[in-house]
């Protein structure tokens, strides 16, 4: 099924969900949503019976300078198609629903995002650190990321 | 399903009160694979709960990324990622980076990259089944697969002067061509590693104490593999017949013929230990098919034709995986109309596998958690990264 198949399908169901989709010269078309209406979107895009998106590739946060965006990359095993969802979130509250409830492999992948970019998934059973130890301060792939001038006592920057 | 074990009563009635310990699986142990540590909890030698503690070889390769001047500078950082697999690492990178910058590569590099990709996937599955075995308490088959290791590494080092990262596959094209000998000493080692293979096989897998450790133990149902994200053996092993090089090509392996090898149950149940353990040792077999094919066939060419001398991206992102021998290795570049990338995500395949271990190690006993975590086949290197 191709990208406009599936944006056409996702407007149908959602009707202002879809917020902006870039489907023709692009390398990976990517539809990008409203960030409220992510976790419905998942359980649709992963029962409907035309989409079937089972499996989550990869999941991941990215700072767009003032704002911070999640990506989500998923694959049919069924259908074997892909297509890509981002959301949008502005610094200052990035609230995102979680999809861990959808795709188990999300569970983990959040938790890294909320590590290194301070997200805060709503509704994720475990939402701690996950490759940063858990009394570190600070969100370290944010843009504007200072790097601590001491951590327990240690100097930082050597 | 936890077995209710009777609590020990004594002869006057008065019965012993047992309670769950907590026990650590330090990041210092020699099963783990490296710097993992487990928070095992534990009703006598039941596990009930599995928290794993990662972190210890966090390298901020991510952040690194962001302040690199070129997106070639990135692939010794990549190889230093999976340090077991290095060169499936630098695949995966310049696969997403080609197809970001719309780059095509003469056939002679395809086919090198795939005869080093094959190549690295079985120097990468003899360090995951010598180690499994020594898990098990098999110390033969970890001395006889290095053996061969050294014969793949000295391969490499031929090529491009290294033995265990490489900075070999460059976004374009290669840093070396392959040198005159290589061709022939490639086909001494295909004809010379089917005996150890067939050797290590009848010694291993069909020795009845390992079948008995291993069968049956850490079933992994395939609707939990895919809803985790599981994929290489993990996922094989569960009997998904599911493999990017044929079912999500991104290079020419559609021109060998070669065999998915699935995992049947053959031993005890489909998703056990051991499947996951034979799909490992099948698929060196058709790894040795695909090079012998490749090597037989390698056309003439420049292998650094098409490399660009400097890369400024049309803002824009991408995603491009490849089967590692871990699983699916992928890589997010998020580009904009700078030489210096703007985010680079890897996906390593083990990071996502070993999220799965709570799920298949309830009720199981100490010793066979040992067994699981072998067969996922994790490098922290990846892990953290």
């Amino acid at each position: 099924m191709t990208a406009q198949d599936i944006h056409d399908i996702l407007k149908l169901q959602f009707t202002d969900a879809v917020i902006e989709a870039k489907l023709e010269n692009v390398v990976d078309p990517f539809i990008k949503v409203r960030t409220d209406m992510i976790k419905e979107i998942a359980v649709f895009v992963k029962n409907d019976e035309r989409l079937q998106f089972d499996y989550l590739m990869c999941l991941s946060g990215v700072d767009y300078k003032g704002k911070l965006g999640v990506t989500y990359h998923l694959y049919s095993m069924v259908h074997h198609h892909k297509i890509v969802l981002k959301v949008e979130v502005p610094t200052e509250t990035p609230d995102v629903p979680s999809v861990e409830s959808v795709w188990k492999s999300a569970n983990w992948h959040e938790r890294e995002a909320f590590d290194l970019y301070g997200f805060n998934f709503a509704g994720h059973p475990d939402q701690r650190r996950i490759l940063l130890p858990d009394d570190w301060e600070g969100h370290p792939l944010r843009k504007d990321y200072q790097t601590p001038e001491f951590y327990n006592g240690m100097k930082v920057p050597y | 399903m936890i077995e209710t074990i009777a609590t020990p009563k004594t002869s006057t009635g008065k019965s012993l009160r047992t309670e769950e310990m907590i026990v650590n699986m330090g990041p210092q142990h020699p099963s783990t694979h490296g710097v993992l540590r487990l928070e095992v909890v534990l009703d006598g030698e039941i596990v009930v709960d599995v928290i794993p503690h990662l972190g210890y070889l966090h390298r901020c390769f991510e952040k690194h990324c962001e302040h690199m001047t070129s997106y070639q500078q990135v692939i010794p950082y990549v190889d230093r990622m999976d340090y077991v697999a290095a060169m499936t690492n630098e695949f995966a990178f310049v696969v997403a980076a080609e197809k970001m910058l719309k780059i095509e590569v003469p056939e002679r590099v395809h086919y090198i990259r795939i005869i080093m990709a094959e190549l690295q996937r079985i120097a990468s599955h003899l360090i995951a089944i010598g180690t499994f075995g020594i898990d098990m308490g098999a110390f033969t088959p970890f001395l006889y697969y290095f053996r061969d290791r050294e014969k793949i590494l000295e391969l490499f080092e031929m090529t491009c002067g290294a033995r265990l990262l490489y900075n070999y596959m460059w976004i374009g094209g290669l840093s070396h061509d392959i040198p005159p000998q290589f061709v022939e000493k490639t086909k001494e080692f295909c004809t010379d590693f089917k005996k150890t293979l067939k050797e290590v096989n009848d010694l291993l897998n069909y020795n009845e104490i390992f079948i008995k450790r291993t069968a049956n133990v850490g079933i992994l149902p395939k609707d939990l593999a895919v809803n985790y994200a599981c994929s290489g053996p993990m996922l094989r092993g569960s009997g998904v017949n599911f493999d990017l090089r044929r079912d999500d090509p991104y290079t020419l392996y559609n021109k060998f013929e070669w065999d998915v090898i699935v995992g049947k149950g053959e031993m005890g149940t489909v998703g056990d230990v051991w499947d996951r353990n034979i799909v490992r040792q099948r698929e060196m077999w058709e790894s040795l098919r695909i090079i012998e094919q490749a090597i037989a066939g390698i056309p003439e060419g420049d292998v650094q034709k098409a490399i660009p001398k400097r890369i400024r991206p049309v803002p824009g992102d991408a995603y491009g995986r490849i089967e590692g021998p871990r699983g699916e290795l992928g890589f997010y570049i998020v580009a904009e109309d700078n030489v210096t990338p703007y985010r680079i995500k890897a996906r390593a395949p083990a990071f996502v596998n070993l999220s799965v271990i709570n799920e298949i190690s309830k009720g199981a006993m100490l010793a066979d958690l040992v067994a699981i975590i072998g067969s996922i086949d994790i490098v922290l290197g990846e892990v953290d990264r």
